[in-house]
């Protein structure tokens, strides 16, 4: 079997393989080594990791095959590969939030999913690109650079996490895993052809998941098969007592939902305020031929109002800020992280302070942490961040109300497919209507998934369909998007990304050494 | 730093009348800091009882530490405040490298405790009911230590040390409503609240209670105001004022600065005010107005607080009795004066008398072992009675062996020399140092034998009735057994020898 032939694997497959031990772990893990260093770095390269994981990755591999070789039983996944998006803490590896700030910065500790994945002896290849603290909807906010969409170089892999979304796209990796304050998992899913869910608020641990917006965050999956993400969500969820916030329902049932395989009798709702006016004429289409496809599945196709999910942008860019802008306070330069001593005048702690934070942050970072300090401040207060947190409340009655009629909730992901890179990047307000459709589910707390539904017409870029489900019903996404699935793959003869333009593959030195200083 | 000017006490009276107000900080005991499980411990190597979560490192979230809970509404329950049913936290937002996150997490607009009040008995007994606005949980910031300088302050400082042990310990802060009506008496009543509050922590054991480790710290507001005038002059906040009679000195400092200042016809200015111990006076800290950002809001990593009334009353359960009516009770039950029983109070002996009679002995030896000898040998080694390392049991055990004849007074002050020394319990001192009385009669009259035959004339003294003069022989033979004999023992035996009725 060529290295090609395994990296194309969904990560379910490869776990049979290495089950079956047809593949070993350290076959995978080196596959997958190899293409990041072919297409990751370079000028024209995806850019989709930021460090690149080669010894550890391997080692635990090797560890892995010892082990399945010794008869031990392992973990469903054990031994297949997985990248984490470099808001997530580990040890061994260094953490930078694609941030200036925390260049080098290793952390001392692992993120609770981190721990979750080492458990379950999944090498990590290493750490993806994203915008600046998750700030982004293009990744061109990182510090190090922007990732390029692999269908198309010259555009953006959304954001905030491209990187994660590019490298399963772009078979460095097999799975990843994301994050998501606003659609920073599912929005680079949609314009990438790849799958994403952002699991209920609290079904993952945040904890080690550098904050952007506390009640808003939430870790999730990001692959290439709506079954994958299934078994990825069952890995890393889970009551955490670390985490206030974290549920207690075990993380279970997902991949069973996944494999069901039938619809017939759900009741799906299309809300009326998330597509038309907007959205792109091929994200409408390949959107309205989804629907086609499940009511043919026998799913019944309602449409439903959440009349106030038009504040909803709104509303987010008052609470998102206002958190970010309390949760960046720790970036001060004095006890981790850059520090930057003022070029003239006295030599005051403010003034480190302050000096580390004007060449640390990106300007997309400190626009949004003016935002919300001044969203918290006396006299401002009741009227932004109190106001916000109303409109909040009324999103949640907008889904309470559309989850009493449908089990279900559908849209498309994004209102466009992926644009040029630098497009937007000097409006903010087009960039953040980007995420006018996935918002929503932060604000409510509820879990998202978005899938590949197809190309676009008119620029043959992959489009996304959202599903949303209730609360701590995750399991109904999976089942719902798995049968979506299959009827578009039996459509198109097969994966979206087999249609994906091939990638040039830069030929280089050994792997091994490309590997390690792919950054 | 220029020296204010000041007013006489007397004469700050005569035109002001003063409202106090008081934010008292108790460190909780807990075995774990507040949001973490870093462990909560004073003096330790600095920046060793630290985790991720204490230090504010990215990703970390914080975890509400239920003991620390139960000891919120413990002290709430004591200081007669409601308890919420439901309270969340929040963040109280500034820049100053004692707080690693760069806020503290706080409570805000619903504390766990509020609407309580506290009686305060003054020293001659005249009551004064202190009101309390909230008493809410919060974390403890590091510890700074500035070097170089001239203020000691982190402007100027050539730099800073930071001990994060501190950061995340859990604190209480007890709030007052604004106190009107003390009068004259404000310095005073000012010491037996903060008093009465570290007692009453103490007492509950949720708390080291230990003023100079800044285990309680006060805040004190100081406002005057023309008498009869209903409006609250402007106050000042004098910051961690760290002993109870700093606390006294500092509120009549205050007063009389602010009468000082408000008859030249100035403002008082909004600020804080930094206690100096070595003059006696305050200076300028920074100004504060109702106006500071704190920028709080609903801290978003934290899910509510909800107490049951079951959880509510099964703390109350535990609430041991008040201070002030266990005093009472004390004083009753021992029968001592009010002179006496003030005494045992101001040498902080209330608990050891208390253990002494339980252990079995009486009030009034208790209280003349605690108050006597043993305060006296503390004294001497300057430390606290209680710190000597006498211990209840021993008093009793010293009380016992007397009234059993087995020492008398003399001898028992040298047992509580060997016990101190480590010798082991009394009986062992006693055993050891040979101090028994000696109640052999054959020995004893041995004794008295050879005591009669060194003093014949003395012997036929008494023998011809002279019965006052057996004293002499008395004093012999207690020489000759090195005072260890029961003198009366003696006396009735030497009678007996010469046929002498007694």
């Amino acid at each position: 079997m060529s290295a090609t032939d395994l990296i194309r694997f969904s990560a379910a497959d490869m776990a049979a393989k290495l089950a079956a031990g047809e593949i070993t772990s350290v076959q995978l893990v080196q596959a997958h080594l190899d293409r990041i260093a072919a297409v990751d770095g370079g000028d024209r390269g995806v850019n989709a990791f930021l460090h690149v994981n080669a010894e550890e990755a391997l080692a635990v591999a090797a560890d892995v095959d010892a082990r399945r070789a010794a008869g031990e039983e392992l973990h469903e996944l054990a031994g297949v590969p997985i990248a984490v998006k470099d808001l997530i803490v580990t040890k061994g590896q260094p953490t930078t939030a694609g941030s200036k700030i925390l260049e080098g910065w290793m952390s001392p500790y692992d993120a609770t999913v981190v721990k979750k994945l080492r458990a379950a002896r999944m090498p990590i290849l290493g750490k993806t690109n994203l915008d600046e603290f998750a700030m982004g909807s293009s990744t061109e906010h990182s510090a190090y650079g922007p990732t390029r969409n692999p269908w198309d170089l010259d555009r953006i892999p959304g954001g905030s996490g491209g990187g994660s979304a590019a490298a399963v796209a772009a078979f460095e990796a097999p799975l990843a895993l994301g994050t998501d304050t606003g659609g920073s998992i599912r929005q680079p899913g949609a314009v990438t052809g790849t799958v994403g869910v952002k699991p209920t608020y609290g079904a993952v641990s945040r904890y080690g998941a550098i904050a952007m917006a506390s009640s808003l965050d939430q870790i999730g999956p990001v692959s290439r098969t709506v079954l994958d993400s299934a078994l990825l969500q069952e890995v890393i969820g889970g009551h955490d007592p670390f985490d206030s916030t974290s549920l207690t329902d075990p993380s279970t049932g997902l991949a069973d939902a996944a494999r069901l395989g039938n619809v017939a009798g759900m009741k799906i709702g299309i809300i009326k305020e998330l597509h038309g006016e907007g959205y792109q004429a091929g994200v409408e289409n390949r959107f309205n031929e989804s629907l086609e496809l499940l009511r043919g599945a026998g799913a019944e196709i309602i449409e439903v109002s959440c009349p106030n999910f038009g504040y909803a942008l709104g509303a987010y860019y008052l609470i998102m800020p206002s958190e970010a802008s309390s949760n960046l306070a720790k970036f001060d330069g004095v006890r981790f992280g850059l520090r930057t001593l003022p070029t003239e005048g006295p030599l005051t702690i403010e003034r480190v302070m302050g000096a580390t934070r004007a060449a640390g942050f990106g300007d997309e970072v400190k626009r949004r942490i003016i935002l919300g300090t001044y969203a918290l401040s006396a006299g401002y207060y009741d009227a932004y961040y109190g106001s916000a947190q109303k409109v909040r409340t009324l999103i949640q009655r907008d889904f309470a109300a559309a989850f009493a009629q449908v089990d279900v909730l559908i849209s498309p992901t994004a209102p466009t497919t992926a644009f040029k890179l630098g497009e937007k990047l000097n409006d903010p307000l087009a960039m953040y209507l980007n995420d006018v459709a996935t918002i929503p589910a932060n604000m409510a707390g509820v879990p998202g998934l978005t899938l590949p539904g197809g190309l676009a017409d008119e620029d043959g870029l992959p489009v996304g369909i959202q599903l949303l489900a209730p609360a701590r019903e995750d399991a109904r996404l999976y089942r719902v998007g798995a049968v979506l699935e299959s009827l578009l793959e039996a459509q198109w003869g097969g994966p979206i990304l087999d249609q994906a333009p091939p990638l040039a593959e830069s030929v280089v030195e050994p792997v091994e050494t490309a590997a390690k200083e792919a950054k | 730093m220029s020296v204010d000017t000041i007013l006489s006490f007397d004469e700050a009276m005569e035109k002001y009348d003063p409202v106090l107000g008081f934010e008292v900080h108790v460190e909780l005991n807990t075995k774990t800091k507040m949001f973490s499980s870093a462990p909560n411990e004073f003096g330790d190597e600095p920046n060793t009882n630290v985790n991720e979560v204490c230090l504010g490192l990215p990703g970390v979230l914080p975890v509400v530490n239920k003991k620390a809970v139960e000891s919120s509404i413990l002290i709430g329950l004591a200081l007669n405040c409601k308890i919420a049913e439901h309270c969340t936290f929040a963040r109280k937002q500034y820049f100053y490298p004692d707080t690693p996150k760069n806020f503290q997490t706080s409570q805000y607009e619903d504390p766990i405790c509020y609407d309580g009040w506290l009686d305060i008995e003054l020293e001659d007994g005249t009551v004064f009911r202190v009101e309390i606005e909230r008493a809410h949980m919060e974390e403890d910031a590091g510890k700074l230590t500035h070097m170089g300088g001239a203020t000691g302050r982190i402007q100027g400082a050539d730099f800073s040390l930071v001990d994060y042990n501190r950061s995340g310990v859990p604190l209480v802060e007890i709030v007052t409503k604004p106190i009107e009506g003390a009068g004259s008496r404000a310095p005073e009543l000012a010491k037996a609240y903060v008093a009465a509050v570290r007692e009453i922590v103490k007492n509950l054991g949720v708390s080291d209670a230990k003023m100079e480790r800044g285990n309680v710290r006060c805040d004190a507001n100081v406002s005057l105001r023309p008498h009869g005038q209903e409006k609250f002059g402007t106050r000042t906040e004098t910051k961690n004022v760290n002993s109870l009679r700093a606390v006294e000195n500092a509120v009549k400092f205050e007063i009389q600065r602010h009468a000082a200042v408000l008859d030249s016809g100035v403002l008082i200015t909004q600020e804080t005010r930094h206690w100096h111990e070595d003059t006696k006076s305050t200076t300028s800290g920074r100004p504060k107005s109702d106006a500071d950002d704190y920028r709080y809001f609903p801290e978003p990593d934290l899910v509510p607080i909800v107490t049951t009334a079951e959880w509510v009353e099964e703390l109350r359960s535990r609430l041991p009795e008040p201070p002030a009516e266990r005093r009472k009770r004390l004083q009753s039950d021992w029968g001592y004066t009010d002179l006496e029983f003030r005494d045992v109070v101001n040498a902080g002996l209330m608990d050891e008398i208390e253990e002494t009679v339980a252990a079995g002995a009486s009030a009034a030896a208790a209280r003349k072992w605690w108050m006597g000898e043993i305060a006296r040998r503390a004294k001497v080694a300057d430390v606290d009675p209680a710190a000597l390392g006498v211990t209840p049991a021993v008093v009793v055990e010293i009380e016992k062996l007397i009234a059993a004849g087995s020492i008398n007074d003399k001898l028992a002050r040298q047992v509580l020399d060997g016990v101190l020394e480590g010798e082991g319990t009394p009986a062992e001192v006693v055993a050891k140092r040979g101090l028994a009385v000696v109640s052999d009669d054959g020995a004893l009259q041995t004794a008295i034998d050879e005591a009669l035959a060194a003093q014949p004339d003395v012997a036929e003294k008494i023998r011809g009735g002279k019965v006052q003069a057996v004293g002499a022989i008395v004093g012999g033979v207690m020489k000759a057994t090195r005072g260890q004999a029961d003198a009366g023992r003696v006396r009735e035996l030497i009678l007996k020898t010469l046929g002498v009725e007694g």
